[in-house]
């Protein structure tokens, strides 16, 4: 087995991870949840609802203001990653799982449903990735190191339908892969293969999910998404995740394993949350025994980034307000075009955010128990009963999928006659079904079925496999790797196509989106004009920046002719070096005991101030607190003059206070009023005759050291900057004016 | 089929019914629905069934393949293709993988034909 671990400070290394994957095995099987930690105290906080945090991480933005702490909300958190080469996807998968989430679920290659057995190799998929035995095992043993970077388990999760279904649930099974999509009525719907091998089928994948303690994820949520007016499908959706709860548990999956996909099933500007939430009580009051995945709905979402988190965080609260085990975040990625890195991220960040946000929530509230929810709510579970006693009267499932009585538009019992039809003899694989004979024989482990092991012996009953001295589910060895099959389409060639760009081994560098040095970029554009001319400009100004490939991926109007904004992608025709690149210079840091030493030596005092009318007196106050490890703590003297101090005023209060130092503050920026301010006080204490006395330092989250220093301060401090920064910079300079 | 919404005369039967027996009768109605899935799983194979049990005894996707289709030509998958495979093995006192390897290439399939002649053993 490989030595390789993940280096907290370098790329990981693809060519590393491909390596010895014959022999690689999986470390464990079966789904993890995360850890509750109740009353959880991190930083100033308590939380109510939080799990155990992660040992490395990227926290929200803001978190800096809190001493870095990144609090773990309960659900195990979604994300989708599929850019169609897996190698890629390795990268994203160590992003992904830095910002919160412990279940990465990869979506299949257009077409993998109708293929008759495994894939192979490392084919280059479309819209998924081929979900192969190689990929799979470079994914999961890639994601071993990841886990162990970022302290928490990850769930490694991929589908198990089309007609291949036991065949993958198999090699799922031996590749420690920890979750899956299975529910036959997905194939039947929306996938066309025959209804009853679809059934069968099933009951072999699902002994094999049972066996492997994977979490299955139910299909229903793709009738919302299927059906015109998706809220009136509530009554056949809880009627899908029924049908396939109860055959799973029948087939032995343990309930705690699964788990209904289910989606708020309308979206703003309906009124979704008091449409949503009677049906998200319905479904919880009914599968009080099952898992909830609150899958978002995707069904209205277009191209805005912004209006797809919005939606997000909706379907959020109802989760909240209700329950959730897996939480899925979803992008834009469809309407937009293209998979795209940052936004995998986004949408994790949006989950922590929003979870952690309203941690606690039901200490707070708590949702009526008479009144329209709880009538909408029964409405809505009679319904679903009706619904199936009919189906029983029709003679049962099969038959009621050939009288179209699912996924029709009318909110049942109102019926459009436009369901989806299909019949019992027809649709891929039909006429594949065998009955068994009696001396029907598999000398294998979690087998489903009748298995005539007795005619060989009585003893092997109950463990089937052992006929054969185990199957490859006891004896890994047993299972036979194929590396590659396409000797043209696969992972080697793409990765040797770009290995000039190979982080962390090559200088050169070009922007990416989905592939390494594909080159992607994304420009936004407001334009004084309509919506057509918009798009044209648009497109034309991009072109003309030289970029590739041009496409409008979001058009929204602020106003039918005042004005549009677009977003265009296009690709980047040429790279960068690395080497040749310019960088700042890390900012100087003394130590807390020589900054110290030097204020007993002298002391320092400060006037400071957030300038011109800006009220904006956070970033300030971080730098001169003690509280926040600001200046304070090193016997600095500050004076404070607050927000919207004039220029004149701080420079006079420096001169009246003889003050060594003049710390300035501001966060707008607009008409780079940032900059005309440094100058302004650059200018007065010029003509006070200070200037050459006193310290100027001027900071902002839009400040850039260079141009504050061209404006006339001593030095500028932009984000990210600390008390300890600024320090630092004030000593050195007294020391060169005393050096005078 | 089209039809209005008849709910409120549909659900007159229901309607004294307590939240916790509406929640029984559903769950009734789930279980109900699904027992003839239940009962084909127990009596049927597929192809996909077979090459999943081929893949368990340590054959490739490939292998597995070419074998259920021989299975399926040979009029021999309701009799499992591992049993096929097991039988001829135990037959010859030879190695399950080396037998499975050659039906995947075409031999053998008289001699399984005649291993299955006459019925259960």
């Amino acid at each position: 087995m490989s030595e390789y671990r993940l280096p907290p400070d370098k790329n990981i290394d693809v060519e590393e991870i491909l390596k010895d994957l014959e022999s690689y095995r999986p470390r464990r099987r079966g789904w993890t949840w995360r850890k509750p930690v109740k009353n959880l105290k991190m930083g100033p906080f308590t939380y109510k609802d939080a799990t155990e945090p992660l040992k490395s991480s990227v926290p929200l933005p803001p978190a800096h203001y809190f001493g870095d702490i990144d609090p773990q909300p309960q659900p195990v958190i979604t994300t989708e990653i599929s850019s169609g080469r897996f190698e890629d996807d390795i990268r994203r998968m160590r992003m992904a799982a830095h910002h919160g989430a412990d279940h990465i679920m990869v979506i299949r290659t257009a077409g993998q449903s109708h293929f008759d057995g495994l894939i192979e190799g490392s084919p280059q998929g479309m819209g998924g990735v081929p979900i192969t035995r190689k990929q799979v095992r470079a994914q999961r043993k890639a994601l071993d190191m990841i886990e162990d970077e970022v302290g928490r388990p990850i769930n490694y999760h991929s589908y198990v339908s089309g007609v291949a279904g036991p065949d993958i649930a198999v090699m799922f099974a031996e590749e420690g892969v920890n979750g899956v999509h299975q529910d036959p009525q997905y194939n039947v719907i929306y996938r066309n293969i025959n209804m009853v091998r679809s059934f069968v089928d099933a009951c072999e994948s699902k002994k094999l999910i049972a066996w492997a303690g994977m979490a299955q994820i139910d299909g229903a949520h793709n009738a919302n998404a299927t059906a015109r007016e998706a809220w009136k499908v509530m009554p056949e959706l809880m009627v899908q995740h029924a049908i396939n709860s109860i055959f799973s548990a029948k087939v032995g999956i343990d309930k705690q394993n699964i788990c209904l996909s289910t989606v708020p099933p309308t979206a703003t500007p309906a009124p979704c949350v008091h449409m949503d939430l009677p049906y998200a009580v319905a479904l919880r009051d009914f599968f009080s025994d099952y898992r909830m995945r609150a899958q978002m709905n995707t069904k209205y979402i277009e191209a805005s980034t912004r209006e797809a988190t919005v939606t997000h965080v909706l379907n959020m609260f109802i989760s909240k307000l209700t329950s959730a085990d897996i939480q899925s975040t979803i992008t834009p990625d469809e309407g937009r075009n293209v998979p795209w890195h940052i936004y995998n991220i986004e949408a994790c960040d949006t989950a922590k955010q929003t979870l952690i946000g309203l941690d606690g929530l039901m200490d707070l509230v708590e949702l009526k128990k008479d009144g329209c929810l709880h009538e909408n709510a029964r409405e809505l579970k009679e319904r679903a009963v009706l619904f199936m006693e009919e189906m029983i009267e029709l003679g049962g499932y099969f038959n009621s999928v050939e009288e179209g009585f699912f996924v029709d538009s009318g909110m049942y019992p109102e019926r459009n006659g436009d369901g989806i039809v299909r019949k019992a003899d027809a649709g891929i694989g039909a006429g594949t079904l065998f009955k068994r004979e009696s001396d029907y024989m598999a000398p294998v482990t979690a087998h489903y079925g009748y298995n005539n092991v007795a005619q060989y012996d009585k003893n092997a009953v109950n463990d089937p496999a052992s006929l054969i001295g185990g199957c490859t589910l006891e004896k890994p060895e047993k299972i036979i790797y194929i590396d590659e099959l396409d000797q043209e389409d696969n992972a080697r060639n793409r990765m040797d196509a770009v290995a000039e760009f190979r982080p962390g081994f090559s200088n050169k560098i070009r922007p990416e989106m989905e592939w390494l040095a594909d080159g992607v970029v994304m420009l936004t554009m407001f334009f004084p004009t309509e919506k057509r001319i918009a798009q044209a400009a648009a497109l034309e100004f991009a072109r003309k920046m030289n970029l590739t490939e041009v496409e409008v991926i979001n058009c929204e109007i602020m106003h039918p002719t005042e004005g549009t904004r677009i977003e265009v992608k296009g690709k980047i025709p040429f790279e960068l070096d690395i080497d040749k690149l310019v960088l700042p210079k890390e900012p100087e840091i003394m130590s807390d005991d020589e900054i110290r030493a030097e204020i007993e030596r002298k002391p320092l005092r400060a006037v400071c101030g957030t300038v011109g009318n800006d009220e904006h007196s956070v970033g300030l106050r971080e730098i001169i607190d003690i509280k926040h490890g600001g200046i304070e703590k090193y016997g600095i003297e500050v004076i404070y003059l607050g927000t919207s101090v004039p220029p004149e005023k701080l420079v006079n209060a420096a001169v009246e206070m003889k003050a060594d130092a003049i710390l300035s503050s501001t966060v707008i920026s607009h008409d780079d009023i940032h900059y005309k301010n440094i100058a302004r006080i650059n200018q007065i204490a010029t003509e006070m005759g200070i200037r050459d006395k006193v310290i100027f330092c001027a900071g902002g989250t839009q400040v850039t050291p260079e141009l504050a220093r061209k404006n006339g301060a001593d030095e500028g401090f932009g984000r990210g900057t600390k008390g300890v920064h600024v320090a630092t910079f004030m000593v050195k300079r007294r020391r060169e004016l005393e050096g005078k | 089929m089209k039809r209005k919404d008849d709910f409120n005369q549909r659900r007159a039967h229901l309607a004294n019914l307590s939240d916790e027996q509406l929640k029984a009768r559903f769950w009734e109605l789930a279980d109900k629905l699904t027992e003839p899935m239940m009962k084909m799983g127990y009596e049927y194979t597929t192809p996909a069934i077979e090459r999943s049990v081929l893949l368990r005894m340590g054959f490739s996707s490939l292998e597995a393949k070419e074998i259920v289709d021989g299975c399926i030509e040979n009029n021999l998958i309701a009799h499992g293709a591992g049993n096929v495979i097991y039988r001829l093995a135990k037959a010859n006192n030879k190695e399950i993988r080396e037998i499975g390897v050659q039906l995947s290439e075409g031999k053998l399939w008289n001699e399984a034909v005649m291993q299955f002649k006459g019925g259960t053993k």
